[in-house]
Formats: C-alpha cells, sequence, structure tokens
C-alpha cells in the first residue's frame, strides 16, 4: 500500500518543532508499524537526510520503550498493545497517518519522536521498591503464603511497562495510572506493607514535582493502556493516600 | 600450559563455593566507600550486580542505552526462571539442576560455575519473594512451578508469560532504592564505546551520551560488563533491537578473551518470518511446549496443500500427522531441549513437510491441551455429562488463563487465532552460550574487568536450557560476583580515586573520535541496515542451525568482504554531536562485522556436533549431533590479534570429575 506520513519532527528539546510530509509505497499488512518507519527511514538515508529518530527496542511489547501518537491516539488505534506490537493490515492504501511524540510537560522532546520519560524513573526512586538487602539472607520463599486473589491483581498490576500512554492521553497528563500501579503492586502483598505509609506520601510528591497533572477520573488512560491496567488502581492509591496521610 | 587459569577453588564439588567464600579477601565497609564500580548494562546481571555492589557499600555507576533501566532486554523473558527448591517433591535437588544443566549443555560447561549456579538458586526464588516480585501460586497461597525443557521436574517459576519482567522489575527496585540512596548513579542514553585499561587494569571507560553525542570519560576501580549476548549478528533473532556486542567486544580487542563464539541457541518455537523487511522476530515461549503437541503432515502431499493454501491443518486426521518430536523422543517427547528441538524441526522442512506459504515451519497444536483441560475442569465443577462444546469452551479459558498473552501476542502478529487453528512456529536465534571469557570469579583475562549474565561464556555450555538464563543472570549479580570482585578489590584499598586525566583515557577517547569520524565520513550511499541486513543472512544460511566446513569457510571471506565493503559504501546521516540512530546503528554494525568473522572461524576449528553448534560433517547414523570428547573438550577463548583472522586460539580443558561424560539421550 501507499501511505503519506505526516511527521512531527524537531531537532531537540529547545527547538521550535513542525510537521514535515513523506510518501512511502510498497507497505505490507504484514509489516509492523515500525518496521514500516524502518523503512521510511532506509528510504531517507538513501536520499541523504536525516532519518525520522523514535524509540524501540524489544519490539515485542513489553520493554515499554516505543510510544508515538499515532492519528491522535498512544500507541495507534488498536487496544491492548503498544506501537510495535501494531501491524500495517490495520491501514488502508492511501491513508493519511499522522505521527506525533508523546505530549505533556513532563515528557520533553528529546528529539523528533522520541521523548525523555525519566521523570517515571524518578517516581519509582521515591519509594518504587521494598527496603530488603539483595544479599540472599531472608526466610524461604514458601514460608510467606499469599493468597492467590491477592497475588494475582499485584502481578495485574506489575505489568505495567512504563511507556507512558497513560499520561499522553489524559488530557491533565496525569501519571496516577503509571503511579498506582506500583502503589497498588505492594499494597496488595504483605511484603510491601511495611513501607506502605512513606511509598505512597513520597511517590505522589514525587508526581507532583515532575509537574504531571492530577486525576479527574476520565478514564482515558485505561482505555489507552497497552497493558490494560486498572482504574481500579487510582482508587487503591486514593485511598493509601488517605489512610497514610492520616497516619502522616 | 595454558594461559588461561580458571581459579576452580579445591575441594569437593558441594563444597567450592563455601570454601572459595571462606578464602577470598574482604573490603571492609569504610573501605568500600573509597572504591568506584562500573556496571554496563541493566538486564538482570546488572540491575542486581549495581544494587547489591551499591548495597555493600561501594560506588556503582550504570550504563545503559536505553531511556530507563527498566527497559534491558531481561524485560522480554517470557517463560520462567528454575530453582532447585524441590517444592512440588518430585526428587528435585542441587545435584540434579547441576547435571541437567551441565547434560543440557552438551558437557562442555564448567562443573563449578555450574554446581554453584544450582546452590545459589534457591536463594534466588528467596530474594525476589522477599522483593514483592509476584510470582504464580497455587491456590493454597504457595508458589507454583511448570516443567521446561529436558529436565523431568518441575523446577520453573514463573509469573505468567512476563517471568523476565517481573523479576526485571525486582533488581529495578533493587536499583532504585540505591540510586535514591546516592550509592548508584544512573547514566541512560548512553553507550560504552570503550575499555580503559591503565597499567594493564581496567580502570574506566569511554562513553558516547546517546542525546547529546558527548565523549565522556569515566572512571573506576572495576568495570563489570552485563552487556548482554551477541545474537544481533543475525539480525534476525528474538533479540532486542538495541542488542549489542560492541561493550564486550571492545573488551575483547583491549584483551579480554573471546570463548566459544559459535555457541549459539536457536530456539525452536518462534513465529516464522514473515517479510524481506522484517526487522526482528518474536519468541513464543518454551513454556508452551507443556501443552501444545508439535507436528507436521505425515504425507508430502497435505505439506504441500496446505503451503498452497488448499488445506487446513484442522482438516488433516489424526492418523495423518506427524508427532514427530514424540515419534523420536519417546522419553522427553515435545520437552526435549531447545537444540534438539530445533534440529527436528529443521529436518522435517527440510525434508519437504514444512507449513506455512514458504514451507518454513511446523505446526504447534493446543487441541489436545484445550480438551484435556476442559474435560478437567468440567469434571471438577461437577458437571459430570458435559458435551463437547462445553468442554472445549471451559478447556479454552483455562489455556486463556495460562498462556493468554501469549496468544493474543501471535494473533497480533499473525492474523490468526490459536485457539482455534494451530499456531506455526520455526526456530529463530534467541541466545548466546559463548561470551567473554572468565574465570570462576567471573573475571575476564582483563584484571579488573567482569562479565557476568550472558555477556560471559561459563554456565551453560553448547546449550542452554530454558529458564536458566534468568537464574544465572541474577546468580551473577545478587551471589557471586558481590563476593568474587571483593578479593580483586581487596588490593585497591589505598590506590584512591582513579584520574581520567591520564594519557590512557586520552588515548581511548581519541580512538573512539577516529572510528566516528571514520564511519561520519565515509562516502557511501547505503544505510548500516544494509549491512547489517547482508551480514546476516551470511551468518544464518552459513553459520545457522547446520554449518559445514565450506560454507564456513566461505562465510569468512564473504564478512571480511563485507567489512571492507561497509567501511567504504556505508552513509551516516546527520552529525556526531546530537541524538543520531544511524551513527549508533553503524557503529554497533562495525563490531558484528568482525564479531561474525570470529564466529564463523570458532565453527570452523571445532570439528565436532555438540548442542547448538551442528556440523553436517559430524553426525550420527539417525542425524544426532556426533560429539569429539576426546579432541575437543575445551573451551576455546579466541585472543584478539587485529583481524579477525588472525585471533589466536587457547584451550581450557574442561574436566569432569562428578559427572559421567556420555552421549546425550533424550529418547
Amino acid at each position: 500500500m501507499k501511505l503519506n506520513l505526516k511527521i512531527w519532527r524537531q531537532e531537540n528539546k529547545d527547538a521550535q518543532g513542525k510537521f514535515e510530509n513523506y510518501n512511502i509505497d510498497n507497505i505490507h499488512g504484514d509489516m509492523s508499524f515500525l518496521e514500516m518507519l524502518d523503512v521510511l527511514n532506509n528510504q531517507l538515508v538513501e536520499e541523504n537526510i536525516e532519518p525520522v529518530e523514535f524509540d524501540h527496542d524489544c519490539r515485542e511489547g513489553i520493554c515499554g520503550m516505543c510510544s508515538l501518537q499515532i492519528n491522535g491516539e498512544p500507541h495507534g488505534p488498536d487496544r491492548r498493545i503498544t506501537t510495535c506490537q501494531l501491524h500495517m493490515r490495520r491501514f488502508k492504501d492511501g491513508d493519511t497517518i499522522t505521527i506525533e511524540p508523546f505530549r505533556a510537560n513532563a515528557f520533553p522532546v528529546v528529539r523528533d519522536l522520541a521523548v525523555d520519560r525519566s521523570a517515571f524513573d524518578r517516581i519509582q526512586q521515591a519509594g518504587g521498591y521494598i527496603s530488603v538487602n539483595t544479599s540472599g539472607n531472608t526466610q524461604d520463599a514458601n514460608s510467606l503464603p499469599i493468597q492467590k486473589e491477592n497475588a494475582d491483581m499485584a502481578f495485574n498490576a506489575a505489568t505495567c511497562i512504563g511507556c507512558g500512554a497513560c499520561v499522553a492521553a489524559c488530557k491533565n497528563a496525569s501519571a496516577m495510572l503509571f503511579t498506582s500501579a506500583k502503589v497498588s503492586q505492594y499494597a496488595l502483598l504483605p511484603q510491601g506493607k511495611v513501607e506502605a505509609t512513606e511509598r505512597v506520601l513520597n511517590m505522589v510528591d514525587q508526581m507532583d514535582k515532575e509537574g504531571f497533572g492530577n486525576c479527574t477520573n476520565t478514564g482515558a488512560c485505561e482505555i489507552e493502556c497497552p497493558k490494560g491496567i486498572s482504574l481500579e488502581n487510582i482508587a487503591r492509591l486514593n485511598r493509601e493516600y488517605l489512610s497514610a496521610s492520616l497516619k502522616g | 600450559m595454558s594461559v588461561l587459569d580458571s581459579k576452580i577453588p579445591s575441594g569437593p564439588l558441594a563444597e567450592k563455593w563455601t570454601k572459595h567464600k571462606n578464602d577470598i579477601n574482604l573490603v571492609n565497609p569504610a573501605n568500600k566507600r573509597n572504591i568506584d564500580v562500573i556496571v554496563i548494562g541493566t538486564g538482570l546481571a546488572g540491575a542486581s550486580a549495581s544494587a547489591t555492589l551499591a548495597e555493600l557499600g561501594y560506588n556503582v555507576k550504570t550504563f545503559c542505552f536505553q531511556d530507563s533501566p527498566r527497559r534491558a532486554h531481561s524485560i522480554a523473558a517470557q517463560g520462567g526462571i528454575n530453582a532447585a527448591k524441590n517444592y512440588q517433591g518430585d526428587g528435585d535437588s542441587n545435584y540434579r539442576l547441576f547435571y541437567d544443566t551441565v547434560k543440557g549443555g552438551d558437557y562442555r560447561s564448567r562443573e563449578a560455575n555450574v554446581y554453584r549456579l544450582a546452590e545459589v538458586s534457591g536463594n534466588i526464588i528467596d530474594q525476589c519473594v522477599a522483593q514483592g516480585v509476584p510470582f504464580a501460586r497455587e491456590y493454597g497461597g504457595l508458589l507454583d512451578n511448570r516443567s521446561f525443557g529436558g529436565v523431568l521436574v518441575s523446577r520453573t517459576f514463573y509469573a505468567k508469560g512476563q517471568t523476565g519482567q517481573q523479576l526485571l522489575l525486582g533488581a529495578y527496585s533493587a536499583m532504585n532504592r540505591q540510586i535514591n540512596r546516592g550509592k548508584i548513579q544512573s547514566h541512560t542514553r548512553h553507550e560504552m564505546m570503550d575499555l580503559v585499561l591503565v597499567d594493564g587494569k581496567a580502570r574506566g571507560i569511554i562513553a558516547r551520551n546517546l542525546v547529546t553525542g558527548e565523549i565522556e570519560r569515566h572512571a573506576a576501580h572495576a568495570v563489570v560488563l552485563a552487556s548482554g549476548g551477541y545474537g544481533n549478528v543475525f539480525l534476525l533473532s528474538t533479540n532486542a533491537m538495541g542488542s549489542n556486542v560492541t561493550a564486550a567486544w571492545r573488551a575483547h580487542r583491549k584483551g579480554a578473551f573471546f570463548a566459544n563464539p559459535c555457541f549459539t541457541q536457536i530456539h525452536p518455537t518462534c513465529i516464522p518470518v514473515s517479510g524481506d523487511l522484517q526487522a526482528k522476530l518474536t519468541l513464543m515461549s518454551e513454556s508452551l511446549r507443556n501443552d501444545g503437541r508439535i507436528w507436521v503432515p505425515k504425507k508430502k502431499e497435505d505439506a504441500k496443500a496446505i503451503q498452497e493454501g488448499r488445506l487446513k491443518p484442522t482438516e488433516i486426521k489424526e492418523e495423518d500427522r506427524d508427532y514427530y518430536l514424540e515419534r523420536r523422543y519417546p522419553a522427553f517427547g515435545n520437552l526435549v531441549p531447545r537444540d534438539v528441538a530445533s534440529r527436528a524441526a529443521k529436518e522435517r522442512c527440510d525434508a519437504g513437510y514444512g507449513v506455512n506459504k514458504t514451507g518454513q515451519a511446523v505446526y504447534l497444536d493446543f487441541a489436545s491441551a484445550i480438551e484435556r483441560y476442559g474435560k478437567e475442569k468440567a469434571f471438577s465443577s461437577g458437571n459430570k455429562d458435559a458435551s463437547h462444546e462445553e468442554i472445549i469452551k471451559l478447556g479454552k479459558e483455562v489455556v486463556e488463563a495460562k498462556y493468554g498473552n501469549l496468544f493474543d501476542m501471535y494473533e497480533k502478529i499473525t492474523d490468526q487465532n490459536p485457539y482455534e487453528t494451530p499456531m506455526m512456529i520455526f526456530p529463530a536465534v534467541h541466545y548466546t552460550m559463548g561470551g567473554l571469557w572468565v574465570d570462576y570469579n567471573l573475571m575476564t583475562t582483563i584484571p579488573g574487568c567482569y562479565a557476568t549474565g550472558e555477556a560471559n561464556f561459563s554456565d551453560h555450555g553448547a546449550n542452554r536450557l530454558g529458564a536458566s538464563a534468568l537464574m544465572q543472570g541474577l546468580a551473577d549479580g545478587y551471589f557471586v560476583l558481590p563476593y568474587t570482585i571483593g578479593d580483586y578489590l581487596s588490593n585497591d584499598i589505598q590506590t584512591g580515586p582513579i584520574s581520567t586525566e591520564s594519557k590512557e583515557f586520552e588515548e581511548a577517547e581519541k580512538s573512539v573520535r577516529n572510528q566516528i569520524d571514520k564511519l561520519m565520513n565515509a562516502k557511501g550511499d547505503k544505510p548500516a541496515d544494509y549491512f547489517h541486513r547482508k551480514l546476516g543472512l551470511i551468518m544464518w544460511n552459513k553459520c545457522g542451525m547446520s554449518r559445514n566446513e565450506k560454507e564456513l569457510k566461505e562465510a569468512i571471506e564473504e564478512i571480511a568482504e563485507l567489512r571492507e565493503d561497509f567501511y567504504k559504501n556505508v552513509r551516516v546521516t546527520g552529525k556526531p554531536n546530537v541524538k543520531n540512530q544511524e551513527l549508533e546503528k553503524a557503529m554497533r554494525v562495525a563490531d558484528f562485522l568482525e564479531l561474525g568473522e570470529l564466529f564463523a572461524k570458532d565453527a570452523l576449528h571445532r570439528n565436532e556436533s555438540c548442542g547448538g553448534h551442528f556440523r553436517e560433517e559430524y553426525q550420527t547414523e539417525e542425524g544426532e549431533a556426533l560429539r569429539d570428547d576426546e579432541n575437543f573438550r575445551y573451551v576455546a577463548a579466541w585472543e584478539y590479534k587485529g583481524e579477525p583472522k588472525e585471533a589466536v586460539l587457547h584451550k581450557e580443558e574442561l574436566v569432569y570429575e562428578n559427572i559421567e561424560l556420555k552421549t546425550r539421550s533424550y529418547k
């Protein structure tokens, strides 16, 4: 198929960005969206034009590195997948596709379609861990039975890949879904209870410092999340936060 | 006498590690504060080592090329992690895990290292649970296990099909704790470009900041390479796009021997190649072989009809299907090790029984598992006369709970529903057992330069068993390196900070800048991808699942020519002092073009078949690998001498005191 691509180009975080148009041909339905961009980039190199910078790595939907706002939606039109899992069979010959970086104040553009999501790392550093030493002198794993239901819910929260689609989808650019996933994982497990109070206070505090907006319960994040992280996690975060504030 | 000293401690196998820990020197906590360690890579091996070293008190600097440490490719490991916990009471023990690993590796790994791996495996699970890793559990609240290939016990712990993700996020959280304490400085979007040696010791690195293009000097008392494997030398592999050999190769060029480069794992269950411009392949977890049955049509005309789209797999009657693994290997059936399963698939496809349009695929079928689980479920929920439809519906629910995300992934990529029609799979490059040569302390032949995880060669011999890579990465990082590195660093307590203002750093920086200039100034017109794809084809066709002398010789010539062509005809657009993906790729391809040749040279010299290395000249009448223990029971460690063809071979003889060498049989 033939496609018309409208792609955001921006030299660096301080430069003025703009859309450029590119035409591309011979795209097959079995190609992934990022393979389509690879083809474009090789074509650009052959024309001696600087290729489009975009983030990607595992190309199987788990590393969370790929991003892209495709026709206005984070990770494109399909649900429950990342951009690297989107296939061109989703598009039609002659389509125009608009490709932008994830937009949020807390995610400055690095170049073209690549953004800086280190704010997410800093939220995790503020409390997204259990303070046990890693030297191995701990108790036997099975000395701590955990209700299967809780273990499964903790797992579901823990499958967040930190891609930032929730922020990009949110009209307030809120990072509540991301933060709540980690808070929930530990809140549901006995190992996480010990530091629950400081964890939630510190992580929410860092989230605010990074300039993410507040949650107004619109739910766009849950719909766009490639891993289906549930809004229930935000509710759990709010409960944890309230009880921590009362204790604090 | 070999120049390689593996430093294996004396004494009985099961006591070596404890004895060694008691014998080696320690660094007192106050002195650790004055010692800096650089860790390259933040996958399981790197993140776990960084966290533990920082916790012990060392000052750690980590480097990863991704935008966050959490994105390292360990995250994509699906199936599980082995540990000899014997929670299932099925006769597992440290010895059995050790034995299975050495046998699975076709007797080309080091006994002492493998035993230590088995010994610490249980601790990994304890540690990860303490960290909040949400492993799968049974209804009683205890941990669940599954089986993987090449073993007869259930020792694999898992978190659905995302075990690597959960373990890596655990290690990442441990890193975050230390970053928050100021004990780890994390450098993301940075790539190691060279290793710096001062007085023969590893004392730092040259790194490129991938955002600003700046060339930076970083000094430390020791450097740990946890930079992963080199499977991307094939271009098409299950590795991440960015996975590369540069850090390891640069260390090799500075004196670290590269061991067994030809030992590569071709994983049997990957989604087949769909087009010429494909960039990577996707793995379907080996755990699927617990329940999926692998088959091809028994009749060639059926295979042909399927290839031409005239027949569907579901239309082929049971008696016309060839469950070739169950037929050839009745004891292990669909759970034979990866190398055996891959070769068997290739054998059927080469003989004309393959499916898919290309004839390069086999089926992985869940129909009988769906029926079996459905019956069980119906029975246990009190529905004793369930209809066939009810059974199938219930069975699909069970299979979905176990493998749902993998099935979804398959459907997204292929546009086919694996609940209704069997999956199509084909082998693909997945893991490299070879890597930097290390001694028992995980130190390379460069003093102060360590290699852990997939970057070293030590534990998996010629073939790795499923769910053992995660085990090795975390064992090295949490439990082995933090002890052994202390022995070396105990000599550095009075050294003081290492300066980056030395002629060694200056020279290393200059050579990196020269390499960048050379690539930026090449007057070609082809992107780095073009050369990478060509290299990948040579590797796959001539150094892939089966190899022979003639083609390996051709590969060596062709790769050398391609390398020359690359430097003449590559085009790197843009500037070096900004974010520049073309430059990043070109730097990596340049190193793959050297490694590829050494790989072929190693494969050519090893006149035997073992594990993932199958030489057509050396096989039994039944087509099984024919090892030559008399002549090749050694680790081939290559010393860099300029061009890859000049590399010098050093041998580390492998001594088996606790295991009898046998022909590996899974029949």
